[in-house]
């Protein structure tokens, strides 16, 4: 880990233009994701910006009905809310499938988000990672693929985004509001933050410098019944393989994202119109033109699979 | 950065309590009061001291510290507590596990910086092997570890683990996210899966656990 | 004290003690987290300075060069240890690859420097100042590839035969020739490597983590080139090993150099994502069983060949040692072959040899079963032997198996089993009851203990056993209350100190029932001692803190009243090992549920039924069985260290990538011990159970698996990916 100097921020804005105004800023939240990777300097931030003491830990209704969940509401407590649970169960599930008890208390609602991958490749500094070294190979490309992105690729990036909770977000149609080192505030959905990796696998988000997610707001909830399907090897405490995000309702419609095969939560508006109809078309228009290799291949079986037991959990509950 | 005093690396206390950090020569910067000021310093990989204190046990421990010290390298190499393990220091294994301010964490993925003032209780704060905590002697009884290092943070997980189903924060395990959930072995099972036992000692565990809850089947 | 002929009865017979489920000695300490790993000697160091390891970031070439320049310069570096300047530094015994490497590169993440700074911080940050210039080398790193050049290893019994197993298996009406394979998998300890050295003068002092004391004082000595008495080593308490920690490691080597290069007291713990490459991991296999038998179940001809691979002048898993004595067979053969593999150095991990080899027998068994249409209890009972079937001359000295399966059926429920795969179901789940047979050898090995008799009558006892987990301070404390006559809590026991006599130390399953024989050998002459002293006859009975003998008792107390009296033994073994052969035994049952859609499979029950000699703490034996089955379960369904067969090295490399059980994978465990005595194992007439319960857990899961989906799969671990294209169809799942 790299030395840096250390400050707590006194506002949104403040600590937006200081981000953007100190070379090698980082807004440091939770950190359970930052930490880990400042140890091994795959993160090297030379100055970090302690947000937690903001007043971001809120959740509030919207006028609209909606939801607004500050950027600092830690996993647990957004999981344990009473209006996610009753209006957006989609969102409790998912989040008590991400991670432990002891990483949701700490992690928080715009650092999950904002979370980098968990190719190995990428951990390991020793080896080539366009993301971590822009240019310099990808070493999952040709070796161990298992846990890796089958859409979304490229040829110099894999690798899959590891958040269960932004899947739900996803299918919920969240939006995301920031504020700019300007002071300027702006919203946008939660489908335009993640980048794909293209050929610069670097650049995750579209956040510009300096910029700090402030808010998720969920819009009225959308009813139906929703499940969190997440597929993994051990039963708890590990990523996903392939996870569904399922609202659907009485009459077979609805909304599906899927996490663990994709740079970023997975979902097609247009695709999932045939939901009622043939939820495997779903899939397949998802999942059209996967990149596999031996090693997960078997995500495109997986995720038709997972979808029927979704819908299966789904219809069982009345 | 009002909270954070600027440490005069002259000054008497700060040679007693960065006392190894100070070892290292001149080269340490301050986390003054302006970190601007910091920033601009002459060698970026001199480390930068932090003035704290953690409220550890119920007990005031004022500290200078690097900022890259985590609360688990605090608690372990300066206050000499080492019941809290360091078995990953990733957040993949659990054995770091502590309670800050009525939560369980990874302490090892918490810079101890960013705990000035908060209250943590640590496994030397449950209990001493003459006066165990009741979680402590459930462990003792159920033979619930083998090589002992994952334990303090299993018994310090389990503890903060039933505050949290008293209070009534929902798990995977549950059938029913809306509905209050219940310490059923399931449940258990789920909450405690952010610590892990190689020795394998699962299974006694959650039979420690769901004694103390009251509710061993 | 020799043991060379069959124990009769004893003062450990009384099992007043010994044999009851007592409650650990050293729990409290583990509980209020005041047990001291080898990191946290903070009373004895008050000042360390840190290393921090560094790992080649090539898994085989060499240094050309390496820029140490910025490191040096680093804010708080002291010294940084590399090869080029550690002076000449020779290699353990017990290690393949060196443990300081440069400019040779043996394997990925192979250490090739330390730096020591003043915090932790600094020397970690240092370390990635480092730079190093390679000349990489192609390398061999796929066992499967590999496999056609591999060798008869030169040392052990690599290759058997009795009868003609060719004509016989050519001749059976029934037969099985299949390839099964297990993977890389690696310890995962929960405390990482590690070590706190300081030299005195020249003597070094190390704290380490460490299964075997004395072979880690020769190892570490012959290594920096000291005498064997300049090393004091002490391993009091070690967070896991499951022989990781039988050998000495970087971690010691290097705290040991980097405190005579800072003069200073130095700590080194291994950081985790270093460890699965740095150490010593359990090698895949690729083995091939073929089973021929008669309509009826009779098996007439086995045969077990097993590959597997390490660096040069390493050695083979072996893994067919379990068939030359599991079942009978009149025509037999198993061969052990042995690739050279670049990657990191294999070596035992937790039943050496038969985990993995169960892993395959005991699906081919099944396998077998259901091709003969007979149940897989029933056929393993047919195929019992009393006898080595290698050598019947040689009688088992105790071997239960049969018991133990016939037992397990019943409080498992077997009887209630579907005997058609993929035939039960519940909800979402399918439902699936498997087997296997539990079978790990006993070994036995001289170990020595010195007991102090106290003015107070209190009892010492010192040895350099180690207790990773496995009870060793509590049955020591059982054994010689048992002996002495005392109850528990007036038995201190100290370990883990090269200062104490010798002994097995911890590993192969030895280490319960050698050191206590050793406890009892010491125990044996401290009687003596005291019967002299007190003027009583051989035959006094120590009894509730006295000693009796007909109608005259006296305290034992009184026998210390001029002062504590001490006295050392060891027990040595004679050949009964030779003429019986000394195995453990069990059955173990599983009942696993596969996801109709997805194939995750969940354990939902275990029972393990062991016969295993004398148990000596109930207790905490089962504490050993149940974290054996736990460690199978993790090898039946997730563990599985990936070779990148480009780059050469383990992918996998920390606790998130290579998935060990968690608390959910779990489900409540069941152990039954047979009452059992062994009088060929030692006058405890104990053996070993610590690796008894791994053994034939995952083919058990397995074969539960299939009878579930009607899958098999003979390639571990079994993830949903090998399940999920024979699952039942979309809409049925």
């Amino acid at each position: 880990m790299r030395a840096f100097t250390y400050e707590r921020a006194t506002s949104t804005a403040q600590a937006a233009e200081r981000a953007a105004s100190v070379s090698g800023a980082k807004f440091i939240a939770g950190g359970t994701n930052l930490l880990d990777l400042m140890k091994i300097e795959i993160e090297t931030p030379t100055h970090l910006i302690d947000v937690n003491g903001l007043d971001l830990a809120r959740i509030e209704p919207t006028p609209d009905g909606g939801l607004r969940i500050g950027a600092l509401v830690r996993n647990t407590d957004l999981a344990a809310d009473a209006r996610v649970r009753r209006d957006y169960p989609v969102l409790a599930r998912a989040l008590l499938a991400d991670a432990s008890p002891q990483l949701r208390n700490r992690a928080t609602t715009a650092g999950n988000l904002l979370q980098r991958t968990r190719c190995p490749y990428f951990y390991d500094s020793d080896q080539p990672c366009n993301k971590r070294v822009p240019g310099s190979g990808c070493a999952a490309l040709a070796g161990y693929r298992r846990m890796h992105a089958i859409v979304g690729t490229s040829d110099a990036c894999i690798a899959a985004h590891p958040s269960d909770m932004a899947v739900a977000l996803r299918v919920l149609d969240a939006t995301v509001e920031t504020i700019r080192a300007d002071g300027s505030t702006r919203s946008f959905p939660l489908a335009d933050l993640h980048r794909l990796p293209g050929s610069t696998p670097h650049l995750e988000t579209t956040l510009d410098a300096g910029e700090l997610v402030t808010a998720v707001v969920l819009p009225p909830p959308a009813g139906g019944v929703h499940v969190y399907r997440k597929v993994r090897d051990r039963a708890s405490y590990a990523f996903a393989l392939v996870s569904v995000a399922l609202v659907r309702q009485a009459d077979g419609s609805g909304r599906v994202a899927l996490g663990g095969v994709a740079p970023k939560p997975w979902r097609s508006e247009e695709a999932e119109h045939a939901l009622a109809s043939d939820p495997t078309a779903v899939v397949d228009a998802l999942l059209e033109g996967a990149r596999t290799s031996p090693d997960n291949a078997f995500k495109v079986a997986l995720a038709r699979r997972a979808l029927d037991a979704a819908i299966a959990d789904a219809r069982s509950v009345r | 950065m009002n909270e954070y005093d600027a440490v005069d690396p002259s000054r008497r206390d700060a040679l007693a309590l960065g006392r190894d950090l100070l070892l290292a020569g001149a080269a340490a910067r301050w986390a003054g009061p302006t970190s601007a000021h910091a920033a601009t310093t002459r060698d970026p990989q001199a480390p930068v001291l932090a003035k704290l204190t953690l409220r550890v046990n119920g007990e005031a421990r004022p500290l200078v510290l690097d900022t890259r010290t985590t609360l688990l390298d605090a608690l372990r190499e300066h206050l000499h507590l080492t019941g809290t393990k360091k078995g990953c220091d990733h957040g993949q294994c659990g054995a770091c596990t502590v309670i800050v301010g009525g939560r369980r964490i990874n302490a090892c993925l918490s810079l101890a910086v960013m705990h000035d003032g908060d209250d943590i209780t640590t496994i030397e704060g449950l209990g001493t092997p003459g006066h165990l905590h009741p979680m402590q002697a459930a462990f003792v009884r159920h033979d619930a570890y083998q090589c002992g290092y994952c334990t303090t943070g299993q018994i310090c997980s389990s503890v903060a683990m039933l505050e949290e189903l008293r209070r009534g924060i929902p798990s995977h395990a549950g059938g029913d996210v809306a509905a209050a959930p219940t310490a059923t072995p399931d449940e258990l099972r789920e909450r405690m899966s952010g610590n892990i036992c190689r020795c394998g000692a699962y299974s006694n565990i959650i039979d420690a656990i769901a004694e103390v809850a009251g509710t061993r089947p | 004290m020799k043991f060379d002929t069959p124990a009769t009865t004893n003062p450990i017979d009384r099992l007043a003690v010994v044999g009851q489920p007592v409650d650990r000695i050293d729990g409290p300490l583990k509980a209020t987290g005041t047990a001291r790993y080898a990191y946290e000697h903070n009373d004895a160091v008050a000042h360390p300075a840190y290393g921090y390891v560094v790992g080649a970031g090539i898994a085989k070439g060499t240094i050309r060069s390496m820029d140490l320049a910025e490191a040096t310069a680093a804010p708080g570096v002291i010294a940084i240890v590399t090869a080029d300047n550690a002076g000449p530094l020779g290699k353990g015994d017990r290690n393949t690859a060196r443990l300081l490497g440069g400019p040779r590169i043996e394997h990925y993440h192979q250490a090739i420097a330390l730096v020591v700074a003043e915090s932790f911080e600094q020397a970690r940050a240092a370390a990635r100042r480092i730079r190093v210039d390679y000349a990489r080398e192609a390398g061999a790193f796929d066992l499967a590839h590999a496999k056609g050049s591999a060798a008869k290893p030169r040392s052990g019994k690599p290759d058997t035969a009795v009868g003609d197993f060719d004509g016989a298996f050519a001749a059976a009406p029934v037969k099985l020739d299949e390839e099964y394979t297990t993977p890389d998998q690696s310890h995962a300890m929960m405390e990482p490597h590690a070590s706190t050295a300081l030299w005195d003068g020249d003597r070094l002092v190390i704290w380490t983590s460490n299964q075997m004391v004395a072979w880690a004082v020769s190892d570490i000595a012959k290594t920096l080139g000291i005498a064997k008495e300049k090393v004091h080593l002490m391993s009091p308490f070690i967070g896991g090993g499951f022989g990781g920690k039988l050998f000495v490691r970087a971690d010691a080597i290097l705290a040991a150099l980097g405190a005579r290069a800072a003069k200073r007291p130095v700590k080194v713990a291994l950081p985790r994502p270093l460890m699965f490459n740095n150490t010593v991991h359990r090698p895949a296999t690729i083995q091939r069983i073929r089973i021929g038998a008669t309509h009826a179940g009779r098996i007439t001809a086995i045969a077990h060949e097993s590959w597997s691979g390490d660096l040069p002048g390493g050695k083979p898993e072996t893994a067919v040692d379990q068939t030359r004595l599991l079942y009978a067979g009149a025509n037999r053969m198993t061969a052990l072959r042995l690739a050279v593999l670049d990657l990191a150095e294999a070596n035992a991990m937790r039943a050496p040899g038969e985990a993995p080899g169960m892993m395959a027998l005991e699906i081919a068994i099944d396998e077998m079963a259901e091709k003969l249409g007979i149940d897989p209890v029933q056929f393993r009972i047919a195929n019992d032997t009393q006898v080595d079937p290698e050598h019947p001359e040689r009688p088992f000295s105790r071997r239960r198996l049969i018991d133990c399966l016939q037992t397990g059926a019943r409080r498992f429920g077997w009887d209630a089993r579907k005997a058609r795969p993929a035939s039960t179901r519940d909800g979402r789940w399918l439902v699936g009851l498997g087997v296997a047979a539990a079978f790990r050898n006993n070994l036995v090995a001289k170990s020595g203990a010195r007991v102090r008799l106290g003015r107070d009558g209190t009892i010492a006892v010192e040895t350099d056993m180690t207790d990773i987990g496995t009870g060793s301070y509590t049955i020591i404390a059982q054994t010689a209350a048992e002996m002495m006559g005392v109850p528990l809590h007036q038995v201190v026991v100290r370990l883990g100190d090269s200062d104490y006599p010798v002994s097995s130390g911890s590993g192969g399953q030895w280490g319960g029932n050698s050191s206590t024989a050793g406890v009892y050998a010491a125990c044996m002459k401290l009687r003596e001692s005291v019967l002299a002293k007190l003027g009583l006859p051989g035959d006094a009975e120590f009894v509730d803190g006295q000693v009796r003998a007909g109608t005259r008792r006296a305290s034992l107390a009184e026998a210390a009243r001029n002062g504590e009296l001490v006295a050392e033994d060891s027990m040595e073994y004679g050949d009964l090992a030779k003429r019986y052969q000394q195995s453990t035994f069990g059955a173990h049952f599983v009942e696993v549920r596969v996801d109709a859609a997805t194939g995750e499979t969940r354990v939902k029950r275990m029972l393990a039924v062991c016969a295993a000699g004398r148990i000596l703490n109930p207790k905490t034996a089962r504490s050993q069985v149940i974290g054996a089955m736990t460690m199978g379960v993790g090898a039946a369904l997730s563990e599985h260290l990936v070779v990148d067969r480009a780059a050469g090295f383990f992918v996998n490399h920390d606790l998130a990538g290579y998935e060990v059980p968690v608390h959910a994978d779990i489900p409540h465990l069941d152990v039954v011990f047979l009452d059992e005595t062994d009088p060929m194992s030692s006058p405890m007439k104990a053996k070993g159970v610590a690796e008894l319960g791994i053994c034939g857990v995952a083919a058990a899961i397995a074969n539960a698996i299939h009878h579930a989906t009607g899958v098999r799969v003979r390639d571990y671990p079994v993830t949903l990916d090998k399940l999920i294209d024979r699952l039942p169809p979309l809409g049925r799942a």
